[in-house]
């Protein structure tokens, strides 16, 4: 993120934009945005983990590009336009990749889930059809405790197909077969 | 969402309960029977039919299939009610139990089991998990018991459920009840082509019926729905951000938490100044005894009345390290202690004589083994709410043992166990790292101050320092064989880290199997598979280097000394399925790579892991290229979500066996953070497969810890065949491996 202007720094953040609404804050501009997005707007979907952008779980999208939401300040992101994994979901249609990491199993404890998909999802934006190193690459700072990599793989695999307007076929080269 | 309030639902009897042969497993103190009156039970559930088990049964089955050798059972089961179910006049079922879902879904497969035996849609069924007030007493999430114990017990509820449906349609129709049938949320006379739903069965009772635990059961070669891929239940909330864990949750007013820690472990107290921090808008002080901490409007608030409070601590000096720990436990032996449970402990288990072994051998081998602290690493920290009603408390937290955490909090407020409730939200994973309540009584300590509800979240840094670790260890094995590959002697001193698995699945007439407690610098626990990675790393590692002094394959040498018993066909069933798959003896596709295997069980599980290893000479980086495991429970419930236990178990355990370690100093931690803690990360996933064994014939055992325990030896018997170097300390790599 850009750092923040001289302005920035001093003034009360008192407006944001997630998921295509607006809403009236009050936050100092260098509190979390994660925080802002939880603890202001009840936004619990993304996950706090770890605190220093190492594992992923706090993921948003920020104009479109994923980002720590626990390390960027709500001063940095006030102007812009912000996706949580509440927004994906349209008129009651899960995201490709949603329904993916249903239709894989590609949870376990599922804490980490919201920062995969939110990944995921901008991996999927940028690059339709990623590789399995691609996506190992792309997703190499979110952490899954449980151990559910292989299977996270499949469903990016899976929702790319899905986008592309094709039936997947079969499982990823990757992973455990199922 | 609400509850019933039902205070007088829990009486005491005397305890009398051995959950886990092993230290490390916290025990659990009292059992409750459930002592309910039926009009009471009634008014708390609703009309319609309820049943609850008093089982001893269901218990005793599974401890004589639990797969342990050598005389470390002793499992004394406990007499109390263990599960309920409720059928409403909707025919809505609703199933109580203590257990808690922290992703290894039981949700989804204990319904899958109530399911089959009620003969209703899966889509019927809601459990009730983890509410002390109205689910019945359990221990708690650990020691792979839910799909053997709390699994069995709820298919004899459902089953007792289903016969008194049946029996109302009977009496209704006045026909004999086995000319009826119980399908799919009905109950049906196929000579009349009657049909009442459970719904309307139920309609107009008010029933609540023990039941005895002699019901048959839907016989595993019968199963309809266990057995299936079901997907997670409620998995549409956790791709949508929707699930509440308790870090999510919010009452109004609430307020956020905060516990100032000392430097270091062992530091006290010398003086401290609030004032600061107390003339802050909004914000509550707590300091009581050891106990100081804050509670905030907002989270930001609460982090700088943190800060401002100014304490200095006085050190505890003299405290071992990361790089002399393994001498500090061979140092401080505890003698004459009470050992671990019956495994071992400070009196070994003998058989033969090892001298007379070590004599008839041609080769012998000692060698010491040495396991580091590791952490859990739960993506979802230590968390809990608490809030205040009088003299009552409430508290959210995840927990594996609610109604341990319920009893923490009774004993450090003195209250009446009635007064607090324990609820325990589908947790972000605990791995064994969350049986204690110390979150939950800091967040209640603050609260009580405050008047209002509070949230404590800890952070990473908090996670790290102040939860507990998996036990450092050394283990020491003295062995003895003789050229044609038969051992002959076996000598196996574990000090410290734990007595599961400690005995040797291979036939060996002269054994002598010790457990050594000793002190421990840092705080220590349970860890999903206890002791058994160790003991396991160490015995299959010293396995392989056996065989290469008597020149055999490493898997054709297990498979010559494994029992010749029911366990060691068990164990070889797994280790041939895993060398099948893999490809065991097939050349090597490249210098610098290696081939594993490794194999153990536990728990009633039987595990084998081969893993191949390539090695960079040049970077000394270590990469796993493939771990497949075989996997034996018993009868399969659901193989998606064993599935997905052995793949994660297994990239779970790459970590210990690699590169994970707690570094510590002078009572600190030196790498509390996951900047400075590596963790497997998608990279570190080799091409993983999970072979299972299902066994229809047998009851099935837990699955949530045995598939972690091969990986270690299994890649460290890869390295070995790589380099011929032989690691024997976990983790093996933590700075790769340097030529």
């Amino acid at each position: 993120m850009p750092a923040l202007q001289a302005s920035e720094q001093t003034a009360r953040v008192t407006e944001i934009h997630v998921n295509g609404t607006r809403y009236t804050i009050d936050a100092a501009p260098d509190a979390p945005l994660l925080s802002v997005l939880r603890d202001q707007l009840d936004l619990t979907g993304s996950k706090y983990g770890c605190g220093e952008g190492q594992c992923g779980a706090c993921t948003v999208l920020i104009d479109g590009n994923p980002r720590r939401s626990c390390i960027t300040p709500v001063g940095a992101a006030s102007k812009r336009q912000i996706t949580t994994i509440e927004g994906l979901e349209q008129n009651g249609k899960l995201h490709a990749l949603q329904q993916a990491f249903l239709e894989e199993g590609a949870m376990q404890c599922a804490y980490c889930t919201s920062g995969m998909i939110m990944t995921g999802v901008a991996l999927l934006k940028s690059n339709p059809a990623p590789s399995d190193p691609q996506i190992i690459e792309y997703m190499q700072g979110n952490v899954c405790r449980c151990g559910t990599y292989p299977r996270i793989v499949a469903a990016v695999h899976r929702a790319a197909a899905e986008m592309a307007g094709a039936k997947p076929t079969g499982t990823a080269t990757k992973g455990e077969s199922r | 969402m609400s509850f019933p309030t039902t205070p007088e639902v829990l009486g005491r009897i005397e305890p009398e309960i051995v959950i886990e042969p092993e230290r490390y497993e916290l025990r659990a103190k009292p059992v409750y029977r459930f002592d309910l009156e039926r009009r009471d039970f009634v008014k708390v559930f609703g009309a319609g039919i309820a049943v609850f088990l008093i089982s001893k049964a269901a218990f005793a089955q599974q401890g004589e299939s639990g797969g342990r050798r050598g005389g470390f059972g002793g499992e004394q089961m406990p007499k109390d009610i263990s599960a309920w179910l409720h059928v409403d006049e909707e025919g809505a079922v609703t199933v109580y139990t203590g257990k808690v879902e922290i992703g290894q879904n039981i949700r989804t497969s204990l319904a899958q089991a109530v399911a089959e035996e009620l003969h209703t849609p899966f889509s019927s069924i809601t459990f009730v998990m983890g509410d002390t007030q109205v689910t019945p007493f359990d221990a708690g999430t650990f020691g792979s018991r839910s799909t053997p114990q709390m699994g069995t017990q709820l298919r004899h509820v459902a089953s007792a459920a289903c016969d008194i449906l049946v029996d109302i349609a009977a009496k209704q129709w006045n026909v004999e009840r086995s000319r009826l049938a119980a399908a799919n949320g009905k109950v049906t006379d196929p000579s009349s082509g009657r049909a009442l739903t459970y719904g309307q069965l139920a309609r107009g009772h008010a029933l609540a019926q023990a039941i005895p635990e002699s019901d048959p059961l839907v016989p595993q070669d019968k199963w309809t729905v266990s057995g299936k891929a079901l997907p997670k239940v409620d998995g549409r909330d956790f791709v949508t951000g929707q699930h509440k864990y308790t870090p999510d949750m919010k009452l109004v007013g609430m307020m956020y938490g905060k516990v100032l820690r000392p430097d270091s472990f062992g530091a006290t107290l010398v003086s401290i100044d609030t004032g600061a921090a107390e003339a802050m808008r909004g914000v509550v002080v707590v300091h009581d005894g050891d106990f100081i901490g804050v509670a905030a409007p907002d989270p930001q608030t609460a982090e700088r009345a943190l800060a401002a409070i100014h304490a200095e601590w006085k050190e505890l000096p003299g405290q071992p390290s990361s790089s002399n720990v393994y001498d500090y436990l061979k140092a401080n032996v505890e003698t004459g202690g009470q050992g671990g449970r019956g495994e071992g402990g400070a009196r070994p288990s003998i058989t033969g004589s090892m001298d007379a072994g070590l004599a008839a051998a041609q080769h012998k081998l000692d060698a010491t083994y040495t396991v580091a602290y590791i952490q859990h690493v739960p993506l979802e920290p230590r968390a809990a709410l608490a809030q205040w009603e009088g003299d009552k408390v409430t508290v959210w937290t995840g927990t594996q043992r609610p109604f341990g955490v319920r009893d923490e909090l009774k004993d450090a407020f003195h209250l009446d166990e009635k007064n607090v409730r324990v609820l325990v939200p589908d947790t972000g994973s605990a791995y064994g790292g969350k049986h204690t309540g110390e979150c939950a009584v800091a967040a209640a300590r603050l609260a009580k101050s405050a008047g209002k509800p509070v949230k404590l979240v800890y952070t990473r840094e908090e996670e790290f320092t102040w939860a507990y670790f998996r036990p450092v260890g050394v283990i020491e094995v003295r062995s003895g064989v003789r050229d044609d590959g038969v051992i002959t002697a076996w000598e196996f001193h574990n000090y410290n880290s734990g007595g599961s698995a400690i005995g040797t699945p291979y036939a060996i007439a002269n054994q002598l199997i010790a457990f050594h407690p000793t002190k421990y610098p840092l705080r220590q626990g349970s860890y999903r598979g206890l002791a058994a990675t160790a003991n396991i790393f160490a015995r299959e590692s010293h396995m392989d280097d056996l065989a290469r002094l008597v020149k055999m394959d490493p898997l054709a040498f297990r498979l010559k000394n494994l029992a010749d018993d029911d366990s060691g066909g068990r164990l070889r069933a797994v280790y041939r399925a895993a060398a099948d798959k893999f490809g065991w003896g097939r050349a090597k596709p490249a210098p610098g790579h290696g081939f594993g295997i490794a194999g153990g069980t536990e728990k009633g599980g039987f595990v084998a892991t081969c893993a191949e290893v390539s090695i960079d000479r040049a970077s000394g980086e270590v990469r796993v290229l493939r771990a497949i495991t075989a996997f034996e429970c018993g009868a399969v419930v659901n193989p998606d979500g064993l599935r997905n236990q052995i793949i994660g178990a297994n990239i779970m355990g790459l970590g210990g066996a690699l590169f994970e370690a707690i570094q510590f100093e002078n009572g600190r931690i030196l790498n509390p953070k996951l900047s400075k803690y590596r963790v497997p990360r998608f990279k570190d996933a080799p091409q993983t497969e999970a072979v299972l064994v299902d066994r229809r014939d047998i009851a099935p055992a837990g699955a949530g810890e045995v598939p972690l325990m091969a990986i270690a030896p299994a890649i460290g018997n890869a390295i070995l065949d790589a380099t011929g170097t032989r690691l024997r300390s976990l983790p093996m790599v933590p700075n790769g491996l340097k030529a």
